[in-house]
């Protein structure tokens, strides 16, 4: 019997004793899986990138009390909603198809998709060019839904991670990528991505890639949503997203 | 030049896994200690739900049986990435649902705690068949005796029972500990920080998929071989004074 | 008749006999059930079912094709791997033991990124690799994933055939020797049939196992039904339903394994009434 209560007690504070939750503390959902320049996870086992620095400045300039809180990308809309973390910043753009499920805050990055491939294959970023071709994407990302719509004429490989997707370029198992143009930058810069070069962007198609990368929150949760609007419209504001950014790149990332 | 290549290939290896920064060791030894938690406290819960599991379906009436029959069956069917899936999002909106309707706001659930949950209902159904099995095992006359002799029943389970059922049970349980750890690495696929999760950020950050990789399964073979030693002790302990049970099978 | 109604009493309870059924609280049990049922057939979504048939379908037969052929492969890997750990000389005996150490001491997980991500960062640094005729089907991620599941089924069943080849009646092999029988002979037509028939009521468990074991392939972009339901999920945000109908579907899939290896077993001689 004492075992059992000695149990009943440990899982209550195992429940509990982590999760009085201070009505203040924010939880912010970034991807689990890294996704550099943006977020990654260094040696030391912290979290680094422009995304996370930003998502600093916000939660200070809109006084949030905020804690980064790693989820499985493949499943950050379910957390959001089933609300183990209370937003979501991990590079989402603001779909159509997203705000069904969940309200966005205004953006605060926008970048062009993009479809990168070795460089000494003559492809182009058309549905024609990849015809018959091996395109590789990550899962649930606008870029699945993108290639799914216009590149039917290609296989499509879905991967779990960015990184896998681009090793699989470095390996050769894909014959392009499509993905977000700023990463797609820094991979090609890198070791393993010096195989390949950036061909260019996709055609837009506005109701897919969304209108740049912003907040996601649940549905009627105004307040949090306007906290961040204003902690976005303050860095913005006040030069420190462009110092961020400078940090970073070299051009901003950011436009009206 | 072949050797001294290999050399280099694995001088820039041991750099890679030293245990402070920039090696990322320490992150793999905190991803083990992570899995090593979660794997402990599910073969914890998975026995206790097995022990109430194996006492329902031997003396339980007969809804219970079948209930536990479903249980049993139904997670022994589906794919453990598919349960922990299906658990981990249900049992996260259900708790938090629970806490609202009791006006508790919301409780937030730790990522052990969560592990633990999803893995331990995997654990108990196959927890339920060993003890079953074990309990089963006891020679009828022991459990009678002690009846006869008026004990109540939690006193016989803790003084006869479970005692008398561990040397048949210890192998069985050795095996779900080991499913235990190893079912683990599933949880890196809802984002859970363990060892499997550590050495995919490690991998995709160096781009170094092998090293990390083998340097994984080195630790999980570690863990391995040094719980099987562990459990031969347990298993030594828990027959003493009966005679060797090897002649018999 | 009689026996497969026993043969099915015996089981794991997966199978009830038509009567049993009948019982007060088990109609009582069927209605509860057939009530959750309907509850989930009008409160949860299944509009999306008939866009993604087509792929489920699809997704179905390459699970059930990766299934088949890697239990198939291992099947045929795990015999020499229990051979040479029941009887092989120590040069054989201990690699096959420290095969089966490994598979069986590591996750499935590590060991298919292992395969496919560690393997795959290898391979570009090797040119000859990427011109050779092979070529085209390592850029495939179905070989890793059919390479990986099938060592893992011949790690665990090499085990299971190690103990089976040592528990074959020894006075039947001298027998057998005395006759003057080929060592080949004797291994074909008494040895290796007898260690079958006795790994026969595990091995459905295995093909179970193994079973649950081929969603994890989804994480090298292999497409099956797993996957299927996790595109369902990505497009249209909607996480339960499709689990749900994803466990139903590995349940049946399951159920049949269950029954096609009872019938087997029926159909084994000296088998059927079980010990």
């Amino acid at each position: 019997m004492k075992l059992t209560k000695l149990l009943a007690a440990g899982l209550a504070a195992s429940i509990l004793g982590t999760g009085a939750v201070s009505a203040e503390e924010v939880k912010i959902g970034i991807a689990a899986e890294p996704y550099p320049p943006f977020a990654s996870l260094d040696a030391s086992g912290s979290w680094v990138g422009w995304e996370v620095e930003v998502i600093g400045a916000i939660c200070a300039a809109a006084k949030l009390d905020c804690v980064i809180t790693p989820v499985a990308w493949d499943g950050i809309i379910p957390s959001l909603t089933g609300q183990q973390i209370d937003a979501i910043m991990a590079s989402m753009s603001i779909t159509e198809e997203r705000m069904k499920t969940i309200d966005f805050s205004n953006p605060y990055y926008n970048t062009p998709a993009v479809i990168v491939a070795d460089k000494s294959m003559d492809i182009e970023p058309t549905p024609a060019s990849l015809a018959g071709k091996i395109v590789g994407i990550q899962a649930s990302t606008i870029h699945q839904a993108y290639a799914q719509e216009h590149f039917s004429e290609s296989e499509i490989r879905v991967y779990q991670t960015q990184d896998e997707a681009n090793q699989d370029l470095f390996a050769g198992r894909v014959d392009a990528i499509q993905a977000d143009s700023i990463a797609m930058a820094d991979f090609v810069a890198s070791d393993a991505g010096a195989c390949c070069e950036i061909k260019g962007p996709v055609e837009n198609d506005v109701s897919i890639l969304g209108r740049g990368v912003g907040a996601g929150v649940r549905k009627g949760d105004d307040a949090l949503r306007e906290a961040l609007n204003g902690g976005i419209a303050a860095i913005l504001a006040d030069g420190t997203h462009a110092e961020i950014t400078s940090r970073y790149f070299s051009a901003s990332i950011y436009s009206e | 030049m072949e050797p001294l290549l290999e050399l280099l290939g694995l001088a820039k290896s041991a750099e890679l896994l030293s245990l402070s920064p920039p090696g990322w060791g320490g992150n793999l030894l905190r991803g083990l200690v992570n899995s090593l938690q979660i794997a402990f406290g599910a073969f914890g819960f998975g026995l206790v739900i097995g022990l109430f599991g194996a006492y329902g379906k031997l003396y339980g009436g007969v809804v219970i049986r079948d209930l536990l029959a479903i249980y049993t069956t139904v997670i022994r069917a589906v794919p453990e990435l598919v349960l922990i899936l299906i658990l981990y999002y249900v049992g996260t909106d259900l708790v938090n649902k629970i806490a609202q309707a009791f006006g508790y706001g919301r409780v937030e659930i730790s990522g052990v705690f969560a592990g633990i949950w999803v893995l331990g209902i995997v654990q108990g159904a196959y927890s339920t068949e060993v003890l079953r099995g074990a309990i089963q095992a006891i020679p009828q006359g022991q459990i009678e005796a002690a009846r006869a002799f008026g004990m109540p029943s939690l006193m016989l389970m803790r003084r006869v029972t479970i005692p008398a059922m561990m040397s048949f049970a210890v192998p069985g349980l050795a095996n779900l500990w080991l499913i235990a750890t190893k079912d683990t690495a599933l949880l890196a696929i809802v984002g859970f920080s363990e060892l499997t999760l550590e050495t995919r950020q490690a991998a995709a950050s160096t781009r170094a998929y092998f090293t990390f990789f083998l340097a994984a399964g080195a630790l999980y073979m570690m863990v391995t071989l040094f719980s099987g030693a562990a459990f031969n002790r347990i298993e030594k302990w828990a027959r003493r004074g009966q005679p060797s049970l090897r002649g018999k099978n | 008749m009689g026996t497969s109604w026993s043969a099915f009493a015996q089981g794991e309870k997966l199978m009830f006999d038509l009567r049993d059924l009948m019982k007060p609280h088990r109609i009582v049990l069927m209605l509860i059930f057939a009530a959750i049922v309907v509850w989930c057939a009008y409160t949860l979504r299944w509009d999306w079912i008939p866009t993604y048939a087509p792929l489920a379908i699809e997704g179905l037969w390459r699970t059930i094709w990766i299934l088949i052929v890697t239990t198939v492969l291992g099947f045929f890997l795990a015999i020499p791997l229990g051979l040479a750990q029941a009887i092989g000389p120590w040069y054989l005996a201990a690699p096959a033991k420290v095969f089966c150490t490994i598979i069986r001491g590591t996750p499935l997980l590590l060991q298919i990124w292992l395969l496919y991500y560690g393997l795959g960062s290898l391979f570009p640094q090797i040119p000859w690799i990427r011109s050779s005729e092979l070529w085209p089907y390592l850029r495939q991620a179905w070989p890793y994933a059919v390479l990986a599941l099938t060592l893992s089924y011949a790690g665990y069943e090499g085990e299971v055939m190690r103990g089976a080849f040592s528990g074959v009646n020894k006075g039947q092999l001298e027998a057998a020797n005395a006759f003057g029988m080929p060592r080949l002979t004797m291994f074909r037509r008494i040895w290796l049939p007898q260690a079958i028939r006795n790994v026969l009521p595990t091995l459905g468990g295995e093909t179970i196992l193994q079973l649950k074991a081929t969603p994890l392939v989804a994480t090298i972009t292999v497409v099956e039904i797993y996957s299927v339901s996790s595109r369902v999920r990505a497009d249209t945000f909607i996480v339960y339903e499709p689990l749900l109908l994803l466990a139903v579907f590995y349940m049946m899939i399951a159920g049949v394994i269950t029954l096609l290896f009872r019938r087997f077993e029926q159909q084994v001689p000296g088998r059927a009434t079980g010990k």
